[in-house]
């Protein structure tokens, strides 16, 4: 466990009883949680190596009360750390032992949707899931949709600026985000954007979006609301070996064909997650890819044939199409407990890197050398359209150099990552985790600029301050 | 220093030579306006700055990866260059920039670098999202004449703060851009504009509405009250594929349509042109004489909003985006219209920009909306945090800006 958290401010740890004697007026009473026992189910997020237990934990219902516990903590010097519903794997929402944690799970409402304009005003509570499920009768869909939608809130994926699945055609969280209100360090409430395609001035939200709660913290936003496809299909794909499946994928997009989405799964990832969601994906092939067609169903039939095509000069093996929407769910089922599943069968780290599309077969075969050689299972399982790589590195918890060596392969791989020109975190974000690599993709004045631009929200460095900037060489 | 020698400086080659540009400019207490093609100098208010930092030689395609949808190219690259490559491997841009030459009565070629500065998108912006969108990676050099990337070549990063967004839209306030990535787009075998005929505002919208809320995804609605050849109201819908798709989406749209009347249908080439014109601003920039606002709203609340406006103000307009933008034209007079405007779009939730208007109106009235306090300080504290010193397009956007 190597990687370090900055020393607790010892002033502040002695202030405690202080400091929530100041911050108990100013919230409901069952919004300050206080006592040990409580306070540690939000010691740590998915990234569940690392762990702070908080100095306490605000739960505020509504903005105002958002603005005056940051008030209060901004005249104190106490750390904040924002937090959704914990599902990050980057450890963005990690605690630190002298900083309160900023939950919004009490801002859980759908405020406004509106058809005409096709927006949804939202509480940064409510979970990406439910903004989908709060239009889909009328026949609209928020599109951005991480595996982990069930739980994670919108808040969470604006901080993160997640992706998913489906992001291939419709765009991640900045491009589906039109406005927040924003609470400052200082108290102060800001909106930015709306309900309109722009606002005036710098782009502030698209420099919110992505910032890890480290510039404010979100109390609502304003997302689109896209209409839905008039029919969609999965079909799996099944490949020899990983190589041919990411170089069709590749190949597809090359064509100008531009699928919903094209995941990619290897042998192993196939087997943990067939076992979880019996969702009739093929076990005898190397690769895998589901690839979602949308439209009419002469359109995805015309799509397809043309995408089977290409995968035929790339020797596919298994073709195989959703023929209903019970086998649809199942396949996607599949694909979006990836994760869970495998924390069935082993502990793992997920890496989040991106790579430029052609470059996925070289980083694959790496990828499984690198891990072969440390001795660590590997499941790949990732969006393939837009060489966003996950692989899960496997490893034993209770023991120590097994766990120092995952740790160790995972940063190998994020910087085979940016050596074939690509970044370290394609939505994952960088938090506690790719913190110390910062260096390897940005030069010294890069990411002087990006702390420049976050000490103009937070000049004192109270907001979530143990990430994404190495430790050292802050302004 | 001599004055010729500056002028032959002042065009770098290089983004090393822009960096000693600047900081010899931060040594001298220049100032410096940034130029590309110079199409769109009537943009903004008017800039005083004590130099100009041209990059026409900042040129050339870099990097293009047709296979991995994206391009790289030097800021001074002429849009038109960049275009005609991706054209070549049947390619686009995915948001239609914005060629304003027409609006401004301007000559030149616009740059790569520009589109990315003024976040400019066309129609397809309300499809495919805006030029902040597809852009992905961006250098610039600083205020402090350091070389700074953001983002990168790839579709998704999420690495560190997103400073391409935050610099693109920034009107070259921030620093000057020497390099910038978009993603792209296959271009479309085909279009066709289905066309309704003699609806008032409302009806418009609400047929906008109903088409974009469908799955046939429209990439333009656009709205012209006094139609595109000024004989009677036009609402045009706009969808681009291929052929055998194009003719099953535009059956069923006609069919989702029938409420709102009978439908024309265009295609091909003569659609592309109506689309251009629109993007172009064509149907109000014509006449040189009046003010040209872009209003910036949300569609719902259009109608009432142009209601408001146009009582007692002599004013033309059309929708775009389904009537999430207005463009609008009124005489200059002492103000532009610009308190009555600004205060129906506040109204609406929307806000004001005025696009053309003559540089005496520009210096005097805010040409991007103002911005609150507490907006203004942030805005302030950025662009002190990328240009310490004033340096680049002083007061373009917000006076000490
Ligand atoms: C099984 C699983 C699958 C996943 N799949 C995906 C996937 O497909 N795509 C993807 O992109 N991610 C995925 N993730 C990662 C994670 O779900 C996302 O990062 C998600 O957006 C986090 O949301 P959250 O509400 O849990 O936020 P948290 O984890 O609580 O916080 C995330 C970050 O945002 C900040 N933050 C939270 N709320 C606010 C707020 N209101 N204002 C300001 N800052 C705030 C936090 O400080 C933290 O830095 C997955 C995670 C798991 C466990």
């Amino acid at each position: 466990m190597s990687i370090p958290f900055p020393l607790p401010d010892g002033s502040i740890l002695a202030r405690r009883d202080e400091i929530l004697a100041g911050l108990a007026p100013l919230l409901p009473s069952e919004a300050l949680i206080t006592t040990e026992d409580e306070r540690r189910a939000f010691e740590t997020d998915a990234f569940t190596a690392y762990r702070r237990v908080p100095l306490a934990v605000a739960l505020p219902t509504t903005t105002e009360e958002v603005s005056a516990v940051l008030r209060y903590c901004h005249e104190q010097g106490v750390k904040v750390v924002a937090r959704g519903a914990g599902t990050s794997l980057s450890g963005g929402a990690i605690p630190q032992t002298d900083a309160i944690v900023l939950g919004l799970s009490k801002l859980n409402r759908i405020l406004d949707v509106n058809f005409p304009n096709r927006t949804a005003r939202v509480q940064a509570g409510v979970t990406n899931l439910s903004i989908t499920e709060s239009v889909s009768a009328e026949g609209f869909f928020y599109a951005p949709d991480p595996s982990s939608q069930l739980a994670c809130t919108i808040g969470g994926n604006i901080g993160m600026n997640s992706g998913g699945a489906h992001c291939l055609k419709y765009g991640v969280t900045t491009n589906n985000v039109l406005g927040v209100r924003m609470v400052q360090m200082d108290g102060t409430i800001l909106d930015l954007g709306g309900e309109a395609m722009d606002a005036p001035g710098y782009d502030l939200l698209g420099v919110m979006v992505g910032s890890e709660g480290q510039l404010g913290i979100i109390t609502e936003a304003v997302v689109r609301i896209l209409p839905m496809a008039e029919d969609a299909r999965p079909v799996l794909f099944g490949f020899d070996t990983s190589e041919e499946a990411g170089a069709c994928v590749a190949a597809i997009i090359g064509a100008g064909i531009i699928p919903v989405a094209m995941e990619f799964m290897d042998k192993e990832a196939i087997a943990i997650c067939e076992a979880f969601a019996k969702a009739g994906y093929p076990l005898d092939v190397g690769a895998m890819l589901i690839i979602e067609v949308e439209g009419s169903g002469v359109e995805m039939d015309a799509q397809l044939a043309k995408i089977i095509d290409i995968a035929k000069q790339h020797n596919v093996r298994v073709v195989r199409e959703s023929k209903s929407a019970m086998e649809t769910a199942a396949i996607w089922k599949g694909r979006k407990s990836a994760f869970g599943a495998t924390g069935r069968l082993a502990d793992y780290i997920c890496m989040d890197g991106t790579v430029p599309t052609g470059q996925l077969s070289y980083v694959l075969k790496r990828t499984g050398e690198i891990c072969a050689a440390a001795g660590h299972r590997v499941a790949n399982v990732f969006h393939a359209g837009d060489g966003n790589m996950h692989p899960l590195i496997m490893f034993d918890v209770n023991d120590p150099k097994s766990a120092a060596s995952a740790e160790h392969i995972g940063l190998e791989l994020l910087k085979l990552c940016v050596d074939a020109g690509g970044c370290l975190t394609g939505e994952h974000g960088v938090g506690i985790e790719k913190r110390d690599l910062m260096r390897y993709q940005f030069t010294e004045d890069d990411l002087r600029q990006q702390m420049r631009v976050r000490a103009v929200f937070d000049p004192q460095w109270l907001l979530n301050p143990a990430k994404v900037f190495p430790l050292d060489g802050r302004e | 220093m001599n004055v010729t020698m500056l002028i032959e400086r002042l065009q770098p080659q290089s983004e090393q030579e822009a960096c000693e540009i600047v900081k010899q400019a931060k040594l001298d207490r220049w100032s410096l306006a940034i130029e590309g093609g110079g199409t769109r100098a009537g943009l903004g208010r008017p800039v005083q700055a004590d130099a100009v930092l041209s990059t026409r030689r900042l040129t050339g395609i870099t990097l293009y990866e047709p296979a991995e949808l994206v391009i790289s190219a030097r800021a001074g690259t002429p849009l038109a260059e960049v275009e005609a490559a991706l054209a070549a491997k049947g390619q686009m841009l995915p948001f239609e920039p914005a060629d304003y030459r027409a609006l401004y009565g301007s000559q030149g070629e616009p740059t790569i670098g520009a589109v990315a500065a003024c976040n400019l998108s066309g129609p397809r912006r309300i499809q495919t999202g805006a030029a902040r969108d597809a852009l992905i990676g961006v250098r610039l050099v600083n205020g402090q004449a350091q070389a700074i990337k953001s983002g990168g070549r790839v579709m998704k990063n999420v690495t560190g703060l997103d400073l391409v967004k935050l610099t693109c839209g920034a009107h070259g306030t921030l620093g000057l851009f020497t390099e910038v990535t978009f993603k792209l787009l296959p271009r479309p075998h085909a279009q066709t504009t289905l066309i309704l005929d003699g609806l008032d505002d409302a009806h418009a919208i609400a047929a906008m509405g109903s088409a974009l809320s469908s799955p046939f995804e429209v990439s333009g609605a656009a709205h012209l009250p006094t139609g595109h050849d000024g004989t009677g109201a036009q609402t045009l819908l706009r969808l681009e594929r291929d052929a055998e798709s194009l003719a099953y989406r535009a059956q069923k749209l006609v069919e989702r349509l029938a409420p709102f009347g009978a439908v024309r249908r265009v295609e091909g080439a003569e659609s592309a042109a109506l689309w251009r014109d629109i993007a172009q601003v064509k149907p109000l920039a014509k006449a040189h004489g009046p003010a040209i606002w872009k209003l910036s709203l949300p569609a719902h609340k259009a109608t009432a909003c142009m209601k408001a406006i146009c009582e007692n103000l002599g004013a033309r307009y059309f929708y775009d985006w389904g009537g999430g933008l207005v463009w609008l034209a009124v005489m200059p007079g002492e103000d532009a219209g610009a308190l009555r405007i600004r205060a129906a779009v506040a109204e609406a939730h929307g806000h004001a920009t005025l696009m053309r208007a003559p540089d005496e109106i520009r210096a005097k009235l805010d040409v991007f909306a103002p911005l609150g306090a507490a907006l203004m300080k942030v805005t302030s504290g950025i662009k002190q945090s990328f240009d310490p010193d004033g340096i680049f397009n002083p007061g373009r956007m917000y006076a000490g800006v």
